[in-house]
């Protein structure tokens, strides 16, 4: 695997007509979502909605129930042998799950590892941890996220927000074109997750991104677009559409953006809203 | 500060005792003092720390086996899926069997020596360490789980980085269990036919009426069970220092 070819070039992420039920109930299906090249998604939605459920589909950590009568359109099949509909796919077509990287929401460091130990997972489990070079990036990411001169110590040690630091250094270890978030700063306090969101929007840049999280401010912070999902079968909206880094008529600046901008604020109120609206919806429907 | 509370709480049983065996009039061959005791301790010194030598080595012996081998079961189980399903229940429903019974078995088998009281030890501390460890392996963390699979780990390589890593406060916990019945099997093996030990020093001063030296008997016995079950209980936490913020 050349990682270095893997980060080259941003790759969009599609999603077509897929499908999940859960003890008999429809999650959602016929879904369609685009992740674009490179940039941050926010997915929004009221709790129970699905959100983890759809990150995890396109992690390939479940499987999509999508067609499997093969009815379900062209399929979503490109390059080489045929690929179930609504698996998550890039431009040309190929599956993407070999090429993601996944940060939930508890850190999961491994408590008998080190900073490093952790960092080094994913190349420990494909034998490549043994590698000078990879090492050396490790070390490097781990002095990025600002924890240099703790790599010899065990998680126990570390405060919640420094632990998460240490998950946001092993996901860019994997150094893969997409990243998926599922609400990974939610257990941290206010100024830690302030901090963090920063941080995680400097090192994420270039890569495709797809964030969950209940916070809209956290969402417009970050994201390029964002993403509502709400309803039972749930369906996906689109709240907020900057993918230009430059503001333009929407006058929002590049992420990470500051809270305090107005439009930021504004917004906010908007999206607030509209998501009080959604769980309303998912209340009524129950 | 709590060696202190440990002594003056032995100390104390032993006054007591002297004291009921002193206030009664008991006969010595029906229970003896501790003063009594303690005299036959020191005059059967070195017979005792002989057949001492003999049943820590069984128990020690059977100890590593039992181990050794319930480990590999666990992992093994664990493992692969054919062992799961054609070796767990084979494992359980030996499970129903009294260990004690299969004694006689065993010396008839093994003879009188060393072995059958090893296989004795081994056989009593085998299920529970392969209990624990199985039961620690197929408790991975979900999540853990899923992060492998998105790194793109081998079964094998998950297992060995991820799960076994993981089981081990488990294996710790089933090791505890197995010292502290191991004796069980070594003295059980010595009753039901030996020639040396603590177990067969015991039976052999019974039969004699001299209840002072079973008491010392089983007063080694007794000591080093403890010894033993304390080094085991601190070798595993400095093994795992960071199992304690775990459990």
């Amino acid at each position: 695997m050349n990682t270095a070819a893997d980060t080259a070039a941003p790759i969009a992420v599609h999603l077509h007509a897929a499908r999940l039920s859960y003890r008999g109930a429809v999650i959602f299906e016929d879904l369609d979502l685009d992740l674009p090249a490179g940039r941050i998604t926010c997915l929004l939605g009221p709790s129970g909605v699905g959100k983890t459920s759809l990150l995890r589909l396109i992690a390939g950590l479940t499987d999509n129930e999508g067609g499997d009568g093969g009815d379900g359109g062209d399929g979503g099949n490109g390059g080489g042998g045929t690929l179930p509909p609504g698996t998550a796919v890039d431009q040309a077509g190929r599956a993407v799950q070999d090429r993601v990287a996944y940060m939930a929401q508890q850190d999961l460091l491994l408590p008998w590892a080190s900073v490093l130990g952790n960092v080094l997972l994913g190349p420990r489990l494909r034998g490549e941890d043994r590698d000078p070079e990879i090492v050396q990036r490790a070390r490097g990411l781990i002095a990025q996220v600002g924890l240099k001169g703790r790599e010899e110590d065990l998680p126990a040690r570390l405060s919640g927000g420094m632990r998460q630091r240490v998950a946001l250094a092993r996901t860019l270890a994997e150094n893969r074109p997409i990243v998926l978030m599922d609400e990974p700063f939610s257990a941290l306090d206010a100024i830690t997750r302030f901090a963090l969101q920063e941080l995680a929007a400097r090192l994420l840049a270039e890569r495709t991104v797809l964030l969950v999280t209940h916070d809209p401010l956290e969402a417009l912070r970050l994201g390029h677009r964002i993403t509502v999902m709400a309803g039972s079968p749930a369906r996906l909206e689109t709240a907020l559409d900057v993918l230009d880094d430059v503001g333009g008529a929407d006058e929002l600046p590049a992420p990470p953006r500051d809270p305090g901008n107005a439009n930021v604020l504004a917004r906010q109120a908007d999206l607030l809203k509209r998501l009080a609206r959604a769980r309303e919806n998912v209340l009524d429907l129950t | 500060m709590n060696l202190l509370r440990g002594a003056v709480i032995f100390l104390g049983l032993l006054a007591v005792w002297q004291a009921l065996v002193s206030l009664t009039g008991v006969e010595s061959f029906i229970l003896p003092g501790p003063l009594a005791v303690a005299r036959a301790l020191a005059s059967r010194w070195s017979l005792l720390a002989e057949n001492a030598g003999v049943t820590i080595l069984e128990i020690l012996l059977g100890l590593a086996c039992g181990s050794l081998l319930g480990a590999a079961s666990a992992l093994l189980i664990a493992a692969f899926r054919p062992a799961r399903q054609w070796l767990l229940p084979v494992l359980v429903v030996s499970q129903a069997i009294p260990v004690f019974a299969l004694a006689p078995l065993l010396v008839l088998w093994f003879g009188y020596g060393l072995a059958s009281k090893v296989a004795m030890a081994t056989l009593i501390i085998y299920f529970p360490v392969t209990a624990a460890f199985y039961d620690g392996l197929k408790r991975t963390e979900p999540g853990w789980l899923d992060l492998a699979r998105t790194m793109g780990g081998s079964r094998l390589a998950v297992l060995r980085v991820i799960r076994i890593p993981a089981a081990l406060p488990a294996l710790a916990s089933g090791l505890r269990v197995a010292t502290a019945v191991a004796p069980i099997g070594a003295v059980v093996g010595e009753w039901v036919g030996s020639s040396a030990g603590l177990g067969y020093m015991m039976l052999h001063a019974n039969a004699r009426l001299q209840i002072d030296v079973m008491f010392a008997a089983l007063f080694v016995l007794a000591a080093f069970a403890v010894l033993l079950y304390f080094a085991v209980d601190r070798l595993l936490r400095l093994a795992l220092p960071w199992q304690s913020e775990e459990t």
